[in-house]
């Protein structure tokens, strides 16, 4: 998990002699750099997509720069017009309700509970699918879309972006 | 006439605790608000909210504070913080908290997912299973999509450019969808390489609130990182 790193780095003084980066950026430099060609002809069906900000990778670790990053590997693999985003966003937006060990503590209900203004502003974008970039958003989402009987489906970045190389 | 609270003989040995391991917490500063409750997704649940918890603070509510179950609801997510003027962290005045219980009185299995990432990896398989899957899912993947034939997935490779790790849910439970993620690292032509020693990246010691069991993870990453030589360590989540 981003931040855990990030952070923990800084607040211990951990001498590294790695520069420390997210696979979001890289994949957005290396589609501008033309080093991972895409296109979303695929999508003739015109599939709908909306993402998840990880609070860890975006408002805790990089900032609104990787949520811009995230933007555009989607709209690249997608299609321009088949992003939708969600509101709030970015640096703004709010958790899945599934991370900070939500997920790992046991308390079901409340989990859902917190989970709930995610479902409802997910739901409200009307996507297909809902990009999630981190684990425990990925499971929360998949599980609120269950619970409250939403239609997306929930995956990674990743199939997307194999489906559109060329 | 009404009775007014006195708080002069309020209970402050949380409140100086706090102050000793977070000397930034300011929770004095808190102007009440709310701005942190409106985007709080954890809001009212177990009857607390961000707002509520500095309140508890001010009024000496010790034992309320180091028993709620709301610790364990705030994702510590940090949108109050992103919206406090004063800048309070209430997230990490959560892990404070939550770091302040003996183990043996936290959530058992987030404890565990930490205690077994210390000793190498979240869900606890051995790190040749780990070997063993990527190896297998490797020459599948090689054999039933002869386009990908030359597919690689390098581990302990010494000098390689690139350090990735993998949420140990991928090689435990969805090992396929460690595939695409080496296809486009294929076609983008990097020299990267996971650790047999350290290839989890979820971090869980970092929620339960003990910073040692945190830092002490984070410098195993450092070491197997460094030990290669990798120039960049790439975090998949």
């Amino acid at each position: 998990m981003f931040y855990a790193v990030l952070e923990g780095l800084r607040r211990f003084k951990i001498p590294h002699n790695f520069e420390f980066v997210s696979i979001i950026s890289l994949y957005a430099r290396w589609i501008r750099e033309g080093r991972l060609n895409v296109s979303s002809a695929w999508n003739t069906e015109g599939l709908k997509f909306t993402v998840q900000d990880p609070c860890k990778l975006v408002r805790q670790g990089i900032g609104d720069e990787v949520a811009e990053d995230l933007r555009f590997v989607i709209r690249q693999v997608a299609g321009e017009e088949n992003f939708i985003d969600v509101w709030p966003n970015k640096s703004n937006n709010y958790c899945c309700g599934g991370g900070g060990g939500a997920l790992q503590s046991g308390f079901v209900q409340n989990r859902r509970a917190c989970g709930k203004a995610k479902f409802q502003q997910l739901q409200a974008t009307g996507a297909d699918v809902v990009i999630t970039p981190c684990h425990n958003c990925h499971t929360q989402v998949k599980d609120i879309c269950d619970h409250y009987n939403g239609k997306w489906q929930t995956t990674h970045l990743w199939n997307w972006i194999v489906k559109a190389m060329i | 006439m009404e009775n007014t609270i006195d708080l002069s003989r309020r209970k402050e040995e949380l409140r100086n605790h706090i102050k000793d391991v977070f000397p930034e917490s300011n929770l004095d500063y808190c102007l009440t608000c709310g701005m942190c409750v409106s985007g709080c997704p954890a809001a009212d649940i177990e009857g607390l909210d961000p707002r509520k918890l500095l309140r508890m603070f001010v009024l000496g509510q010790e034992e309320e504070l180091l028993s709620t179950r709301w610790i364990y609801t705030c994702t510590v997510c940090g949108r109050c913080k992103h919206a406090c003027p004063m800048g309070i962290d209430v997230g990490r005045i959560v892990y404070v908290l939550r770091g302040m219980r003996p183990k043996d009185q936290r959530p058992a299995n987030l404890q565990r997912s930490c205690e077994l990432q210390k000793a190498g990896n979240s869900t606890g398989i051995p790190n040749e299973d780990f070997v063993w899957v990527v190896g297998d899912v490797l020459e599948e993947t090689r054999q039933n999509e002869p386009e990908w034939a030359g597919l690689q997935a390098p581990i302990d490779k010494a000098g390689a450019e690139y350090y990735l790790n993998q949420n140990a849910k991928e090689p435990t439970v969805e090992p396929e969808e460690m595939v695409p993620l080496w296809k486009i690292l294929h076609r983008v032509g990097i020299d990267w390489t996971y650790s047999s020693k350290w290839w989890d990246g979820a971090n869980y010691c970092l929620f339960p609130g003990d910073p040692k069991d945190w830092e002490e993870t984070l410098r195993k990453q450092v070491e197997v990182v460094d030990a290669l030589g990798c120039r960049y360590y790439i975090n998949t989540e």
